[in-house]
């Protein structure tokens, strides 16, 4: 359902057979870079795994229509698959669950998962989300500035950023679209709607089917993809993408996907959700549906997947293992970086 | 020159704001208006609407807002238009803005000011007379700076907006118009973290920031000349990070302490000077650690009366003064 049309980009339907695959590689490189965390985590290793497993298809497919390290990207926890996408490494990944002196997003500092990277213009986020979207209209805000200043587009650049439909009701969301809306700031607000925060369903958190329909509230377009469809996913992004840098303002995407894991490792989402629905779920996991399409489509072999998940497989071994064998923070690095230091 | 106190900002933004084009004034009402207190008057026809933007009537995105600019690289300063109306912002300013550096490891950072002008005595009742300091002066990570002389506030406005961290820089609403002071045309500057002594003496000290320096420089001269002792004051001018260095070489001089604030009491900016008096130059006081602050009730009502009963006045200062110097 789409709740303000959008004009389809001619550009984002050309995806060539190279980029399916390589999205597909993105997509099973966070499947099993996800399912080894909660390995290391059942081990005793990393106190704490949060998941992006059933919304690979929305991460991978809208990340992969942004310009790293010129766009501006704000993600929430769960995004695994955008931080891949962007280029962040399985190793950078696998430092944070350790918590390593040499994790990028934070030394050791936060919780995984709270990714961060100067390079990729990945702005370092907190736990209880919502406050990344009133950083993203920020960054929508400065390049509206510069480009006024100037009285012409002098930087292209757009800021994305996502959140579960369960942050949709934080205030922040709404004062962060409501300033985007008012001047048209290059932003697309990105909602990986998985129905559930933590053990609340959407039902009860809001009196509407569709976060984007709130976008007409706020004078831009919304629009619902399937967030299982990565092609879906990077065509609606790479046209409002496309529209942000015209200087035609922000979108609201709302990706509709499934949440396959518990909340994070301390979750037991079978205390809230039955057996059925947990069977159903299963049958919308975007890697299978997108399996089966490259596959059907002559895209992808047997053996190419086989190869594929080998070389992953290999891939992870060896992040895990450098990252496990990294240096834990010096004590001593507790007091730093309150305030700026000399070299910063 | 002489200028009052809110002149005094506004010849700070306007330099800032003509030295870097990475300047901007985000708030609301700041644009066409200038400000409710006209601080920002003219900026907007000076340099333009995009870089002095009236902000929604929203505190938490004028500061999310700001943080996500600071991270893009733009120096933004926030217009919180009454510092009572800071608490939907508290959020961003705690959680986000002051934890940025340390979260990210260093990596990034928020240089950004928020003002705030804060204080009561203009019958702004409940929610336009509060003081904040106390609050957010515990939050590590943020810098919570409070002018009280226009030569001051000009130089510190510039050294927050130069600043590589959040800066809360508090504006006393009373004082902006009543406080003058001579301004130097050339440049000059004032360090965020230095208290100043504004007066010297040697019988006993007293601590305080904002409006109640004045009372208490007033209060000073009287007890000089009704009873011929000298008190030495000290201005704070930033809260956080205090300058323990100026506070516990005065006291350790004079032996008698009293701190002031116009906030209430308990919880106050005042404990935790006292707790660092009491720890750090115990041998040398000659008395017990005092404060003097308003009282403990949630704000200030709006009938002339009522304020008046809740301000602190300079007859308020001088008698705890001979209090102090009697023990």
């Amino acid at each position: 359902m789409i709740v303000k049309a959008l004009p389809v980009s001619e550009q984002a339907t050309v995806l060539s057979s190279d980029d399916l695959r390589k999205m597909f590689e993105f997509m099973l490189l966070a499947r099993l870079l996800d399912e080894r965390q909660w390995v290391v985590n059942r081990q005793g290793k990393a106190p704490f795994v949060i998941s992006c497993q059933g919304h690979e298809a929305a991460q991978v497919g809208s990340a992969y229509a942004l310009q790293a390290g010129k766009d501006w990207v704000l993600p929430y926890y769960r995004g695994l698959g955008v931080v891949l996408t962007l280029g962040m490494s399985p190793e950078d990944v696998m430092l944070g669950v350790f918590a390593r002196a040499t994790d990028p997003a934070s030394g050791g500092r936060q919780m995984p998962a709270h990714y961060s990277s100067r390079p990729l213009n990945i702005i370092s986020q907190s736990s209880p989300t919502g406050t990344q979207v009133a950083h993203a209209a920020g960054v929508g805000l400065a390049i509206h500035i510069r480009n006024s200043i100037a009285r012409e587009i002098v930087d292209d650049a757009i800021a994305w950023v996502s959140f579960g439909e369960g942050t949709s009701s934080q205030g922040d969301v709404h004062e962060a679209m409501n300033l985007a809306g008012t001047h048209k700031l290059p932003v697309l607000f990105c909602c990986e709607n998985n129905s559930y925060a933590i053990s609340v369903p959407q039902h009860k958190q809001m009196g509407v089917q569709d976060v984007a329909s709130r976008a007409a509230g706020y004078g831009f377009p919304g629009v619902v993809v399937d967030g299982t469809d990565p092609i879906a996913c990077y065509e609606a992004t790479k046209t409002a993408v496309e529209r942000a840098r015209r200087g035609d303002g922000p979108t609201l995407l709302e990706f509709k996907c499934q949440r396959l894991t518990p909340h994070s490792s301390d979750d037991n989402d079978r205390s809230y959700r039955s057996t059925e629905e947990l069977k159903e779920m299963r049958l919308h996991d975007p890697l299978h549906r997108y399996t089966k399409y490259l596959k059907d489509e002559g895209i992808l072999t047997d053996v190419d997947e086989q190869a594929l998940r080998a070389r992953i497989k290999d891939q992870v071994d060896a992040a895990t293992k450098a990252a496990e064998a990294a240096a834990v923070p010096d004590p001593a690095t507790v007091l730093r970086h309150v305030f700026a230091e000399t070299n910063d | 020159m002489e200028m009052t106190l809110l002149e005094a900002i506004r010849a700070g933004l306007d330099e800032a704001m003509a030295a870097d084009e990475r300047v901007f004034i985000f708030g609301e009402d700041v644009g066409k208006r200038g400000g409710v207190f006209r601080v920002t008057e003219g900026l907007a026809d000076k340099y333009g609407e995009a870089r002095v933007m009236d902000s929604p009537l929203a505190e938490s995105i004028i500061v999310g807002a700001s943080i996500g600019a600071a991270c893009y690289g733009l120096r933004p300063v926030a217009e919180i238009q009454f510092a009572d109306f800071i608490w939907p912002a508290t959020n961003q300013i705690v959680s986000e803005a002051a934890r940025m550096r340390y979260r990210s490891n260093g990596v990034w950072g928020c240089p950004m000011v928020i003002r705030a002008p804060y204080g009561g005595g203009i019958h702004g009742a409940l929610y336009h007379s509060q003081s904040i300091e106390a609050f957010f002066a515990h939050v590590p990570g943020l810098k919570v700076v409070a002018p009280s002389t226009p030569y001051d506030a000009k130089a510190l406005i510039k050294a927050a907006i130069a600043d590589p961290d959040p800066v809360l820089f508090l504006e006393h609403k009373k004082a902006y118009r009543l406080i003058k002071g001579e301004v130097p045309e050339e440049a000059y500057e004032v360090p965020i973290g230095k208290a100043e002594v504004k007066r010297a003496g040697s019988d006993l000290t007293i601590i305080t920031f904002g409006l109640m320096l004045h009372y208490a420089l007033e209060a000073a001269e009287k007890l000089a000349s009704s009873a011929g002792l000298q008190a030495e004051v000290v201005d704070l001018r930033t809260i956080r990070p205090l300058d323990t260095a100026t506070i516990l070489q005065s006291v350790r001089k004079t032996g008698k302490a009293l701190i002031i604030h116009e906030d209430g009491l308990t919880g106050g900016i005042g404990g935790e000077i006292a707790a660092l008096v009491a720890e750090h130059a115990f041998e040398y006081l000659d008395g017990p650690v005092m404060r003097l602050a308003g009282p403990d009730i949630p704000a200030m009502p709006f009938a002339a009366s009522l304020e008046h009963e809740y301000l602190l006045s300079v007859d308020d200062i001088l008698d705890k003064l001979q209090a102090i110097a009697a023990y």
